[in-house]
């Protein structure tokens, strides 16, 4: 088991260094300087434009500002933003938690409906529940979020004023932030008032970004439990006269989970790319409008140290899935 | 169940308590649009981070609310030397700076908060030069460091200000966001903490409402300074509650979520005039969209040809198609709201037939090729600037002119322009002082028409370039208005541009809203608003 980590682990470092190495490129293919882009109509005198440039360190030669910002990411140093000078180590973790906080609600809205209607749907296969849940899936999957988002709060928080249109706390009560999770920071300051707010801000942000990992873990149970209950063993199972809630809730499921448990692990790529849009739309103060915001300033170190981030983040869950697989599934570590 | 119940009713009599004493106090909810990069306007150039600037800072001396006058500010009264150098400002007594959990000011606002303020910008050796990027766009832009000889204290309550040549405008600079004022001692403060950052971070002013709280892309947050020199505001609370896509922004205020919404969507704006809730204020823009001729290009040398493209294209049609309802027809350089615009002047007729014969007189009986310059991004007086060069293109191919659209990166586009590549390039200009020198000068001297200078059509023209210089040097605004008001005339007689329209700025607001004006540069003040309850 610990050599399969190790393996698994030490197929991370290339990728990682890929992505640092796109990153760095890509944004600065990307036409507009950060400083042209910032000045208006009037433009920027050249000995300005100049000395600007030199002081933000974009004069040196490409290779020299590469080996510079490696340097710095091996010593965790991200650079300061070239909009706000701050570190963008410390604008990245201030604004993560709210990103975290919505993917996990996310995740589990999509896990908890997903997986029974899954069930539902393969154990009924051919009812009309199962043509419900896949039909409503396929919508979902094919839903834009933006457009999604904003009709759910036409319909929830305009029309029938149940949820706050956005924002993550009402803005009758301050909560300091000590973990940046709004659920937990409330509870901590004791201000039940305001966790209940915060409640109630995550439920359509949550619903929006669930919605595609949802109708994916959907189709993924019903397909992979339709595969399992096909199998030799489950006819076994039932012909020893268990009940059939105890052959569908564990001999079944459990093997049905292996595809199901790796769908939900790539899903959090997905999840991150979803939570750009679904933050802008419900002002969610997280890591994906401030990447945008990023991209239109051309604001380098920030982008390169967010999308590091991100996709280190995404790495460990694939590969914390990955461990986890083999534990589901012993085949796997067995083999290697 | 019985411990359910009291914590229950514990948290219901929690939220009475809380709600109480807050319906009380007045707050008010404006949706902003976006995150400030810090909150000192020095440093910025976006009218998101003036917005967050403006509630806490003063200026020596401002503009009136809603307007482009400059009234006095900090500065009680100020007066001229007769050679127009010189500029002496008495300053306000009894101003009292804001306080926050660290900070708590020893002394009142005096000169010495003039002379840090300024020198800040201006001295590169000052200890805060560099903090927050150190760069001061639009002192620069204002050409303060050319034109700033000295700046004296005479004594704790006298200012002077010596320039290196007479600059008429001045005045009207000293009123814009960059010019405000920070306390010396506050940064005395932070330097022996050595946090000197926190000093765009953590504001301290002396203005109307005192910052309180920001949380980044969520929120920020702002309380009536109790002692604010020009009277305790009629709101308690102003908060900023950052929403960046303008249909949650127009949602919220449906939803009484928030109480004054900035740039709505123009698709938006008919159910919101429709709405009984909502109230919908419109101004124009201080700006203008033009088409620029490069007169140093043919065949725009002629200014036959130039007023034969101001002929040819329809401009209503154009205005009303790409604007929607956002945007006035221009005929001079200048917008309606500025003074001395000059309203006797009368537009080029739309006339292809005239136009043909114009250019067939100057030598093109069968039209000319030429290329169109069109911004590749949205700008504040020209929603579209594509669609626009289309229209143009289509009108123009009617009189025998084959245009090609032409099209660069902003940055590059700008860059390229100014270097005068061009033969008819598509820009525009936002005010910044409201003083018709930064259009009429700026956009359209001689100095500006250098290489790499901002008047794209690099024409110059001795008669025109002698008014607006004269103007520069004259402080009395009636003798201004009048030289403006013939160098418009020439202006139009001579055509350098085809002058394409005014933008109009709309609010939304909710219904409860009292006093809201409407500020011209674009910015969103809210001193001296009020909230029904």
């Amino acid at each position: 088991m610990l050599r399969f980590i190790l393996t698994r682990v030490s197929l991370v470092i290339p990728t990682f260094l890929g992505v640092t190495f796109l990153t760095f490129l890509l944004i600065r293919l990307v036409p507009g300087d950060p400083i042209e882009v910032r000045v208006g109509e009037r433009g920027i005198p050249p000995e300005r434009l100049e000395q600007l440039r030199r002081e933000l360190g974009l004069d040196l030669p490409l290779w020299q500002q590469f080996l510079d910002y490696i340097g710095g990411v091996l010593t965790g140093d991200l650079g300061l933003s070239l909009v706000t000078r701050n570190p963008v180590i410390s604008e990245f973790f201030t604004l993560f938690p709210a990103t975290i906080e919505l993917a996990v609600a996310a995740m589990l809205f999509a896990t908890l409906v997903g997986l029974p209607a899954g069930i539902i749907a393969a154990v009924k296969r051919g009812s009309i529940f199962d043509h419900g849940v896949m039909g409503i899936s396929l919508t979902g999957y094919s839903m834009p979020i933006f457009w999604w988002g904003l009709l759910l709060i036409l319909f929830f928080s305009v029309g029938l004023g149940w949820t706050p249109v956005s924002g993550r706390l009402d803005l009758l009560h301050y909560v300091e932030p000590v973990t940046g999770f709004m659920l937990i920071d409330t509870l901590l300051a004791g201000e039940y008032e305001a966790f209940w707010s915060a409640l109630h801000h995550l439920v359509l942000p949550m619903i929006v970004l669930g919605t595609v990992p949802l109708a994916v873990v959907a189709r993924m149970t019903r397909s992979a439990m339709l595969e399992v209950l096909g199998e030799d063993y489950i006819r076994t199972a039932k012909a020893k006269g268990l009940a059939s809630k105890r052959v569908i809730g564990l001999h079944a499921l459990r093997n049905a989970l292996i595809p199901v448990v790796t769908v939900i692990g790539l899903q959090v790529g997905t999840l991150l790319g979803g939570a750009i849009l679904t933050e802008t739309i419900f002002s969610w103060p997280g890591v994906g409008k401030w990447l945008i915001e990023s991209i239109n300033r051309r604001d380098y170190p920030a982008l390169q140290g967010g999308v590091l981030l991100i996709a280190t983040t995404v790495m460990a869950v694939n590969l914390l899935v990955d461990v986890l697989y083999g534990v589901l599934n012993p085949r796997i570590r067995h083999s290697r | 169940m019985k411990r359910i119940l009291l914590g229950a009713g514990l948290g219901v009599a929690a939220a009475l308590a809380f709600a109480a004493p807050a319906q009380a106090a007045k707050t008010l909810v404006y949706c902003s649009e976006g995150s400030p990069e810090n909150f000192n306007p020095m440093v910025n150039t976006t009218g998101t981070s003036f917005d967050v600037g403006l509630p806490v800072y003063n200026n020596l001396v401002q503009f009136e609310r809603g307007g482009t006058k400059v009234i006095p500010g900090l500065a009680e009264s100020w007066t001229v030397s007769d050679d127009g150098l010189v500029y002496t400002f008495k300053l306000r007594k009894g101003v009292k700076w804001h306080s926050n959990n660290d900070f708590k000011p020893t002394r009142e606002f005096n000169a010495d908060d003039i002379l840090w303020s300024f020198n800040r910008q201006w001295k590169k050796d000052h200890p805060f030069h560099k903090v927050s990027g150190g760069a001061y766009d639009y002192f620069n832009d204002m050409a303060m460091p050319d034109l700033l000889k000295s700046i004296e204290k005479v004594d704790d309550l006298t200012v002077k200000f010596t320039l290196n040549k007479v600059e008429a405008p001045f005045i009207a600079n000293l009123a814009m966001p960059f010019a405000i004022i920070q306390s010396a001692e506050y940064a005395d403060f932070l330097q022996k903490k050595n946090q000197i950052d926190r000093i765009d971070q953590a504001p301290i002013g002396t203005g109307p409402f005192q910052f309180v709280a920001y949380q980044k892309d969520a929120v920020i947050r702002y309380k009536a300074f109790e002692q604010y020199w020009g009277g305790r505001q009629p709101l308690d609370n102003l908060v900023f509650a950052i929403t960046p896509d303008a249909a949650v922004r127009y949602a919220k205020l449906k939803a009484g979520e928030c109480h004054v919404v900035p740039y709505p969507n123009p698709a938006d704006l008919e159910a919101m005039k429709k709405d009984p809730n909502i109230t919908m204020m419109e101004q124009e823009g201080l700006n203008v969209g033009y088409l620029a001729f490069n007169v140093g290009k043919k065949p725009f040398d002629d200014v036959r040809v130039r007023r034969a493209l101001n002929m040819a294209i329809d401009k209503k049609a154009i205005v009303d198609a790409v604007y929607q309802g956002s945007g006035v027809p221009a005929k001079n350089p200048i917008p309606p709201t500025m003074w001395s615009y000059n309203n006797n002047i009368e537009d080029y007729p739309f006339d292809q037939e005239r136009a043909k014969k114009l250019l067939a007189e100057a030598g093109y009986p069968n039209g000319f090729e030429t290329d169109l310059w069109a911004m590749p991004v949205q700008r504040p007086y020209n929603p579209n600037a594509k669609r626009m060069a289309e229209m143009m293109q289509a009108d123009l191919a009617k009189v025998g002119i084959k245009a090609k659209v032409v099209q660069y990166e902003w940055g590059e586009y700008r860059k390229r322009l100014q270097a005068g590549e061009h033969q008819m390039g598509m820009l525009g200009w936002t005010g910044d002082n409201g003083d018709p020198d930064n259009f009429l000068h700026v956009l359209l001297g001689c100095e500006a028409a250098r290489v790499g200078g901002s008047n794209i059509a690099k024409w110059c023209n001795k008669e025109y370039d002698d008014l607006v210089l004269q103007a520069k040097r004259t402080t009395d605004i009636a003798a201004r208005t009048k030289l403006y008001e013939q160098a418009q005339v020439i202006f139009k007689e001579e055509a350098p541009w085809f002058t394409i329209g005014h933008s109009i700025q709309h609010m939304a607001l909710s219904k409860n809203v009292v006093d809201y004006k409407m500020d011209p540069f674009g910015v969103h003040r809210f001193h001296g608003v009020d909230l029904k309850q």
